[in-house]
């Protein structure tokens, strides 16, 4: 037993070292130099380009205005954290000074229950956004993993789904906002809601868009286990449990991940045009809120939300690739 | 003849979309306990389907197997099959391949440590124990090979089936996979039914030869007893006039099957050499087409 676990760590151990050791330099500056020379030419291009483009909002902001605008926007962050921190000060104080003069204990609370409320920052924006798709897609999962493995086992249960699957499947998120606005409207009421409507609304149509591909690869996944392997299952006579908890599943995880990974990848892009629809205060109100300001800085701040929404969806897909890797046993199939 | 495992005027008709193809037609066989049988034939004549059927991945539309004077319907570890493709699981490490059947088979009888002994005791029969704790993709085929073997003898079964178990694996191999074999036969005398292709290998290992006639509607053409003395040394045997002679037997009868020469009785008038070979190649690819059916459904 213990032998298996020190062997799965070394070879984790050693591949994490591997990352950090220079075994070939010549290899190392081509991957360098070669990504970061198209960079260079990029930015040229895109600056050169910019300052063709004239818009009834200004010229189209070059490289150089997008970084001037990503450090605004982290000054705007930092002195709101200031300001936040400020306030609260402020309220502890007064809470004492209430305590120290005898005030009911109800009105205590009350200031007690005085939170800050200034505007979203952008870094605040960004994390409402992480955790929006983070809840769209663990709902999604959560729905189509088990429904795509019923799918793959039962041959009926796939003639019947596949049909509503194909017609549910292209439709832009665009098209469900207002429904689930409407639904959500109705059956989201309380008091003392613990998320927002916007919030919820964005999540379902995350979710309604980004279930499709796991069902569909997990379905695969589990309909296109090896005949050999269940002919082992038969002869040994596995129970149903069994054979599709030791047999089924283990043999589908590959396709599942996959799906997993191009159900994310959606999911993101879903959840900005959401976001832009439902007013949910991340980085798709971000950019909704900046194109209708309409200052001179707004393409550019716009800009700086479209890069950062391209490098944390690289980043995301990043980390389902380590996850598939870990835990894919697939070697033959090419992970990148 | 103390009949152990009787495969009893067995016929196997699929129903595909031309019409229904028999494949098998009044396969007899009777085995000893004990007793090392090749199946040999030309592709796609049904071998695999008798060892399917006695293994009960299929179910034979006429008659039926009997083992020990009860017949067998269902798969189960009693007739364990060492598959073609080893067939092990590719997330699992070789120990864990191994322990998977005897866990299945002996959850009740065993205790866990006796489980861990006799999978250790199986891998050492196969000289797998070294690579106990590799994945299947970091062995060789032979190894691979050997696991299946492995695992198919860990669960004690009353006839072992081994469908073309070295066909995959180069010529150097298969002999240290022939002598291995060779040496758990002599060691556990298991029932075993072999398919192979090869007529050394046939020879070599066999206390009888069962020699299929060309299908549709395939049976037993000839059935050789192999009289040589055991432990064999294939060194030795290759200068023995007897092997010879046995293997002169074998490489004419199919080489008349394969020149059309129609030796049974009760066959209708043979069809062209073209159309039988066409016959042969759909029933092989309807067969292989009807078995996936049946394995998925």
């Amino acid at each position: 037993m213990s032998q298996s676990i020190t062997s799965t760590l070394s070879p984790s151990l050693e591949r994490f070292t591997a990352l950090f050791t220079i075994t070939q330099p010549k290899k190392l500056a081509a991957s360098i130099v070669i990504p970061f020379i198209a960079l260079l030419v990029f930015l040229l291009l895109w600056s050169a380009g910019a300052s063709h483009i004239q818009t009834s909002l200004g010229v189209f902001p070059g490289p150089a205005k997008v970084w001037e605008q990503t450090l605004a926007l982290w000054d705007e962050h930092q002195a709101a954290r200031a300001k936040e921190h400020a306030f609260n000060e402020r309220m502890q104080k007064r809470v004492e000074k209430a305590i120290a003069a005898g005030k009911p204990q109800e009105k205590i609370d009350r200031i007690r229950e005085r939170s800050y409320t200034g505007p979203a920052t952008f870094i605040d924006q960004i994390f409402t956004s992480l955790g929006t798709v983070a809840t769209g897609f663990i709902l999604a999962s959560l729905i189509a993993i088990p429904l795509g493995i019923l799918i793959g086992m039962n041959q009926t249960l796939y003639q019947a789904f596949n049909p509503i699957i194909q017609l549910l499947k292209p439709v832009s998120p665009l098209a469900w906002l207002p429904l689930v606005t409407m639904v959500v409207s109705a059956v989201y009421v309380s008091k003392d809601p613990m998320f927002s409507k916007s919030y919820i609304t964005s999540a379902i149509t995350v979710t309604l868009c980004c279930v499709w591909p796991t069902i569909i690869n997990t379905a695969v996944g589990v309909s296109g286990v090896s005949k050999d392997l269940l002919n082992v299952s038969r002869v040994l006579r596995l129970g149903w449990f069994t054979k599709t908890m030791k047999i089924m599943l283990p043999s589908s995880i590959p396709m599942m991940f996959t799906g997993l990974r191009l159900s994310l990848s959606i999911g993101w892009m879903v959840l900005i045009a959401a976001e832009m629809l439902a007013q949910n205060p991340g980085l798709g109100k971000f950019v909704w809120d900046e194109f209708q300001n309409g200052s001179s800085n707004s393409l550019a701040r716009i800009m700086v939300a479209v890069i950062a929404i391209g490098f944390i969806g690289f980043l995301l897909d990043r980390g389902m690739l380590l996850l598939q890797k870990q835990f894919s046993w697939d070697k033959s199939a090419v992970l990148r | 003849m103390n009949t152990y495992l009787d495969i009893d005027h067995v016929g196997i008709t699929f129903p595909t979309d031309n019409g229904p193809l028999t494949v098998l037609d009044g396969v007899n066989i009777h085995m000893r306990k004990g007793e090392f049988v090749s199946l040999i034939g030309h592709s796609g004549c049904g071998k695999s389907t008798v060892l399917n059927i006695v293994a009960g991945l299929l179910q034979a539309t006429e008659g039926g197997i009997i083992l020990e004077g009860r017949e067998v319907n269902d798969p189960g570890p009693d007739r364990a099959v060492v598959f073609q493709n080893h067939s092990l699981l590719p997330w699992l490490t070789v120990y864990d391949n191994v322990r998977l059947a005897i866990d299945q088979v002996f959850k009740k009888t065993k205790t866990r440590e006796e489980r861990h002994e006799w999978t250790l005791h199986n891998l050492e029969l196969v000289h797998m124990s070294h690579a106990m704790d590799r994945k299947p993709d970091e062995i060789s085929g032979g190894m691979k090979q050997r696991v299946g073997i492995a695992r198919a003898l860990a669960m004690e079964p009353r006839v072992l089936l081994m469908d073309e178990p070295f066909g995959a694996l180069d010529s150097l191999t298969r002999t240290h996979m022939q002598d291995s074999l060779m040496e758990i036969q002599a060691d556990l005398n298991n029932t075993v039914i072999m398919i192979t292709h090869d007529v050394d290998e046939a020879v070599l290992l066999s206390d009888r030869i069962i020699m299929m006639t060309n299908g549709p509607s395939a049976r037993v053409g000839e059935i050789l007893d192999i009289d040589l003395p055991r432990p064999r040394d294939r060194l030795e045997l290759a200068e023995n006039p007897t092997y010879n002679h046995y293997r002169a037997e074998v490489v004419r009868f199919l080489h008349e099957r394969h020149l059309d020469k129609d030796k049974d009785k009760g066959n209708e008038a043979p069809p062209s050499v073209a159309k039988k070979q066409q016959a042969e190649k759909e029933a092989q690819s309807e067969k292989e087409e009807i078995d996936q059916l049946r394995m998925i459904g």
